[in-house]
């Protein structure tokens, strides 16, 4: 799976974190990012992240 | 759209728990409709979900408070002198770069991490809660010093100056007369002003989120002393009476549901949803306000003017039937998932993560060391607060054990 995180967009709201903590943390700025190496236990939660981002930084660019 | 007579908005609530009944036409005129304010301007309320989702993320809709025509929600918050505002309150970029400041003492481990410390403070107000005879209050013995100690600990100013700031943010949301309010705010700012000093003499820095504006934002010319002011109120006034209006809104909830009570007792895993649930039934912050920069065309024939003033209804957002099964019923089995109650967009709740850990641990641990906790006064005989206050919730919560 190819996620893209706009950080221009980011408002540190952490709603991706809390909805696909396998995926999603916070960096030192309070920045979404991804963990190093994120399961992603078939996409629902990653879907999930998607909706619940208030600013709608995060993008599913393939889903391989 | 409806071209009925415009709904007076805000109204007092019937039950503290439940929007007024004389909402009851926004509920049959989804997503939008009109609705009057206090000075007799028309604005345009929205109460649909999906359309709050979309609009609370447009750009043109401002939140810049210092605007003549920004519309407010009663007379007593017409201010003749425009504080400086912070956060919520200023549009971007400006809203950008404070947020930017803000956002690495807010983030989710971060409200993981603090979760042990307001469990300390939780344990100790219960402790001393429960060496009163009851009845109590707990609104005053538990609800407000619990919220207001979890405040202080966070920005990093003494607990010994609490009443100080709890009679300023009552002033502040309540008046009555709008001198009231400013002359609050102006003592909470020398308060804050002073505290400035304070911190940049202390040869070891603390570790709030007030120190590290000093140390790390002021001292290194990031931002100035007035936006350092700005910021602290704004955390503090966000911050301290929502959390204590959940804690104690949401025990009354919970006591006048006890079926669903006792199954959040036996089954702690019910906690994170329940919590959910109540932030969404709820929605103590009932009326987020902005104003449109430009046209925005909703539909076919609605457009909002520039220039016109939008309320976001979250009580009747979040109990849209199209989202949420049976909406005006406390049910953590059904998802409470992206409701509005810590609003949508850029603005949507910097210390969200924070104010569920509080409340998760404060419910949790009221009902665990309490567990023949009850209502000691008749439920329609408690006050709450009237529908023009920025946050709803109880008054007093007599109750006993």
């Amino acid at each position: 799976m190819h996620i893209d995180i706009d950080r221009g967009l980011c408002i540190g709201a952490g709603q991706c974190a809390r909805a696909a903590p396998n995926v999603f943390t916070q960096d030192d700025d309070g920045m979404s990012t991804l963990l190093p190496t994120p399961e992603y236990g078939g996409g629902g939660p990653v879907h999930l992240a998607v909706q619940s981002c208030p600013v709608r930084a995060i993008t599913v660019v393939s889903e391989d | 759209m409806s071209e009925t007579e415009p709904v007076t908005f805000p109204q007092d609530r019937s039950c503290p728990y439940h929007p007024p009944a004389a909402y009851d036409p926004l509920r049959t005129t989804r997503p939008l409709c009109r609705g009057r304010l206090h000075d007799g301007r028309v604005v345009w309320l929205v109460t649909g979900h999906a359309l709050a989702r979309t609009l609370l993320a447009d750009k043109r809709l401002s939140t810049d408070r210092d605007h003549p025509d920004f519309p407010a929600l009663a007379a007593r918050y017409v201010e003749k002198k425009k504080p400086r505002l912070a956060l919520l309150g200023v549009d971007d970029p400006k809203h950008r770069e404070q947020r930017k400041i803000m956002m690495p003492s807010f983030t989710l481990p971060r409200a993981v991490e603090q979760r042990q410390q307001i469990q300390e403070i939780v344990d100790e107000r219960l402790d001393a809660m429960i060496t009163q005879l009851p009845p109590v209050d707990l609104v005053s013995a538990y609800a407000l010093p619990v919220a207001s100690m979890v405040m202080c600990a966070l920005l990093g100013v003494p607990y010994a100056d609490h009443e100080f700031f709890e009679e300023q943010s009552r002033r502040i949301n309540r008046g009555p007369a709008p001198e009231d309010v400013e002359d609050a705010r102006s003592q909470l700012e020398a308060y804050f002003d002073e505290l400035i000093d304070h911190k940049l003499n202390e040869t070891v820095p603390g570790n709030g989120v007030m120190d590290e504006l000093v140390h790390q934002h002021l001292n290194q010319g990031k931002v100035d002393r007035e936006d350092v002011i700005a910021l602290a109120s704004r955390l503090l006034l966000a911050g301290f009476e929502t959390s204590a209006n959940m804690i104690s809104l949401g025990t009354f909830t919970l006591l006048q549901h006890p079926e669903q009570l006792t199954e959040l007792r036996t089954s702690p895993e019910f906690l994170q949803p329940a919590v959910e649930e109540l932030l969404r039934l709820l929605s103590i912050v009932d009326g987020l306000r902005r104003r449109a920069t430009e046209d925005i065309k909703v539909s076919d024939d609605t457009t909002i003017r520039a220039g016109d003033g939008v309320i976001f209804v979250t009580s009747v957002i979040n109990r849209d039937g199209s989202v949420y099964h049976a909406p005006d019923t406390l049910d953590w089995h059904r998802s409470a998932r992206h409701h509005v109650a810590f609003g949508f967009g850029i603005h949507q709740c910097l210390g969200q993560n924070l104010a569920r850990s509080e409340l998760e641990i404060a419910l949790r641990t009221l009902f665990e060391r309490l567990p023949t906790l009850r209502l000691a006064a008749p439920a329609d005989e408690i006050g709450f607060n009237s529908g023009d206050e920025m946050f709803q919730g109880m008054t007093e919560l007599p109750i006993t054990w």
